[in-house]
């Protein structure tokens, strides 16, 4: 970010500078909101996010609500986790997420909190699992290949049935891949990545803002099930700028107990054991079995998606993250050219949000997924609609980001051959 | 266990910190006396209230049964990044990792190494034994030229397979250790050495010194093919040459 500002002209620096300082207020009368939109603008143009990819609303005519801070997916996802009471910070440098652990790397030690940086991705998510069996609010970022790497240790945290926050800012794959935005690891979020049967809860934020609000429902849902929950964010959302609300910090009489299992010494209390291990067969088939107990109820009251001009469509989209926040410019141009198109975004991908679907697949004549894939949740979208109607796929792979036009032309090619 | 015969002293009871449930180990096997050690030293360091442990991957798995002690079992290879962060979460609690020489010096080879040279204020039980035990005696990183095991059934090749790697001589180059040293358990003597060892090791812990490491030359009669008695012999003959017994770094001084 710094090397950002430095190449605005001195007078946009200035303006930002006191941006970051005091927040974006509608109520300060002498800063012309134009001003503000002028260097939004320019910032998002710097950090090469495609700015016409906004929908209206979110471009300028959003308005400010209240006092608001501009910052970087990667930091604001940092500071809501703190907010959110993270007390705890594991994590390895890669791209494009690095500018989260180094906003940890900051601002932990300024409030009391313990940062450290491991030696590898597999050190770091075993670090977590050390921490979340002492019951502390703990989490790590990563990047695709990073997460990759930690996939051992996911396994073992939802094998021992342990709370911790995870955010993979998904770059393009496999292997190394690039580093731009891409959507391509729904498969290992939601599927299982790493062995056994096991869930992970998969939340995915469309703007940053959304990112924010997110953080302190992650925490609160790995809290509330002890089970590790996912935050899958784009590199689009992790390098992007946004003026956005920051919750107040979360006061200590709202932070979970864990006391009935959390290791910290027994004291005078009997020992307690934390593992994700029973050799006896039948043993492990109960635990595993009260874990998809767990697992139906997240599914009953857990699932979250935003339904958008879904009332009167003929035609449902299916996006999440950025891909849905694209989509939103492709329905409008659709419906100005006589498509009645809606959309259905998921933000929970597991408990995916297949009864909303299946209603839709009900009403619409098809249903089409985006993605920035080659095609993964199109699986899910595909089980919901089980055959009811058309439900042809559009993605773009290897970190390049559709267009609205593209997708609205694919949107016409799709529609033309239904009609 | 019955302390008021005869009014007399208990001279020898089960450590307060070991649970009432039996050793699953082969007959022979020292892990019980490694157990008991460390068990004995938290009982007189008045630790076991605060303590936390880290179980291994191997045959030592179970120990967080046998110790009456918070604890977990870590991924294979892993144990002191897990100890590290339950160290970060609670500082002021003593927490030590069990690990065996495939876990610790093989696939664990980066946390030990790291672990060690951030001076985790951790400590950690290295039972070098020069095998794999619970997969069925495979060749460890440990391993001595020419052993036979069953991934090295004509003996381990140098040429191939390399060296054993010798964990003190690697750490001792590491500022962050306060205490490493490798002991054996293969006479009495070498028990009560072991003993004093795994005391410093903890005391270098508790007062905030850095890592601790105690380096256990042990046996494996099941893997080697030897009876318990025969195995302890050929640890002194073969296993002592290689990895000698010695106090590599003590940054804790007197210990009572």
């Amino acid at each position: 970010m710094r090397a950002m500002c430095q190449r605005l002209p001195a007078k946009d620096h200035q303006i930002f500078q006191r941006i970051q300082r005091e927040g974006i207020s509608s109520r300060s009368a002498d800063r012309p909101r134009r001003e503000v939109h002028r260097l939004r603008f320019l910032l998002y143009e710097l950090s090469g996010y495609v700015y016409h990819c906004l929908p209206d609303t979110e471009r300028v005519g959003g308005g400010f609500m209240a006092d608001k801070t501009l910052l970087k997916g990667t930091e604001a996802m940092a500071e809501a986790a703190l907010r959110a009471g993270c007390q705890v910070y594991f994590g390895y440098p890669i791209t494009p997420q690095s500018e989260l652990i180094e906003y940890m790397a900051k601002r932990m030690p300024e409030i009391g909190r313990t940062f450290l940086q491991a030696e590898s991705e597999v050190a770091a998510v075993n670090m977590i699992y050390g921490a979340a069996c002492t019951g502390t609010r703990v989490m790590t970022s990563t990047s695709s290949p990073g997460f990759s790497l930690m996939m051992e240790g996911v396994s073992y945290i939802a094998g021992a049935v342990l709370p911790a926050v995870f955010i993979n800012v998904v770059r393009g794959g496999p292997g190394l891949g690039d580093i731009q935005p891409a959507q391509s690891d729904y498969f290992q979020g939601t599927k299982g990545g790493g062995h056994g049967d096991y869930r992970l809860i998969v939340l995915s934020p469309a703007t940053i803002q959304e990112a924010v609000n997110m953080m302190f429902d992650a925490f609160d849902l790995a809290d509330r099930y002890l089970n590790p929950v996912l935050i899958i964010a784009d590199g689009l959302l992790g390098q992007m700028m946004e003026p956005v609300e920051l919750p107040d910090f979360l006061m200590p009489d709202r932070m979970p107990n864990h006391d009935s299992w959390a290791l910290r010494g027994k004291g005078t209390r009997k020992k307690h054991s934390v593992t994700s291990f029973d050799l006896d067969p039948l043993k492990l088939e109960e635990m595993n079995l009260a874990n998809f107990e767990k697992y139906r109820k997240i599914q009953q009251k857990e699932v979250r998606y935003e339904e958008y001009l879904m009332d009167d469509a003929e035609v449902a989209f299916v996006a999440y993250g950025t891909m849905g926040r694209i989509l939103k410019t492709t329905i409008r141009m659709a419906r100005e050219a006589g498509i009645k198109a809606g959309m259905i975004r998921p933000i929970t991908l597991w408990p995916f949000p297949e009864k909303p679907i299946q209603e839709a697949a009900k009403k619409v004549k098809m249903v089409m997924s985006v993605e920035m894939s080659m095609g993964q949740m199109v699986e899910d979208v595909r089980l919901a609609v089980s055959g009811k109607v058309p439900t042809p796929f559009y993605g773009r792979t290897g970190g390049v980001v559709p267009t609205p036009t593209e997708v609205f032309e694919a949107l016409k090619r799709e529609w033309e051959a239904i009609v | 266990m019955g302390g008021d015969c005869m009014n007399g002293k208990v001279a020898f009871k089960r450590p307060d910190s070991l649970t009432a449930k039996e050793f699953t180990y082969c007959p022979g096997c020292l892990h019980g006396v490694a157990h008991r050690l460390v068990a004995e030293v938290l009982d007189e360091l008045k630790l076991t209230g605060q303590t936390i442990m880290v179980a291994p991957v191997g045959c030592s798995v179970f120990a967080y049964e046998f110790f009456d002690v918070d604890g977990t079992v870590a991924p294979h290879g892993r144990a002191t990044a897990v100890a590290t962060g339950i160290k970060r979460s609670l500082p002021d609690r003593v927490v030590f990792t069990y690990q065996g020489d495939g876990d610790l010096a093989a696939i664990g080879t980066a946390e030990t190494i790291h672990t060690a040279n951030r001076g985790e204020k951790i400590t950690t039980i290295f039972i070098n034994n020069a095998i794999y035990g619970m997969t069925g005696g495979q060749m460890a990183p440990t391993s001595l030229v020419g052993m036979k095991t069953t991934t090295s059934p004509y003996g381990r090749n140098a040429d191939s397979e390399g060296y054993p790697i010798h964990v003190c001589e690697l750490l001792q180059n590491l500022n962050g250790v306060a205490y490493l040293e490798r002991v054996s358990l293969l006479t009495p003597k070498d028990i009560i050495a072991a003993k004093k060892g795994i005391k410093k090791a903890f005391t270098a812990q508790a007062r905030g010194l850095g890592y601790s490491l105690i380096e256990i030359v042990s046996t494996c009669p099941t893997n080697w093919g030897l009876s318990p008695v025969e195995s302890l012999e050929w640890a002194k003959q073969k296993m002592l040459p290689e990895f000698p017994l010695k106090v590599f770094i003590d940054k804790v001084g007197d210990v009572k």
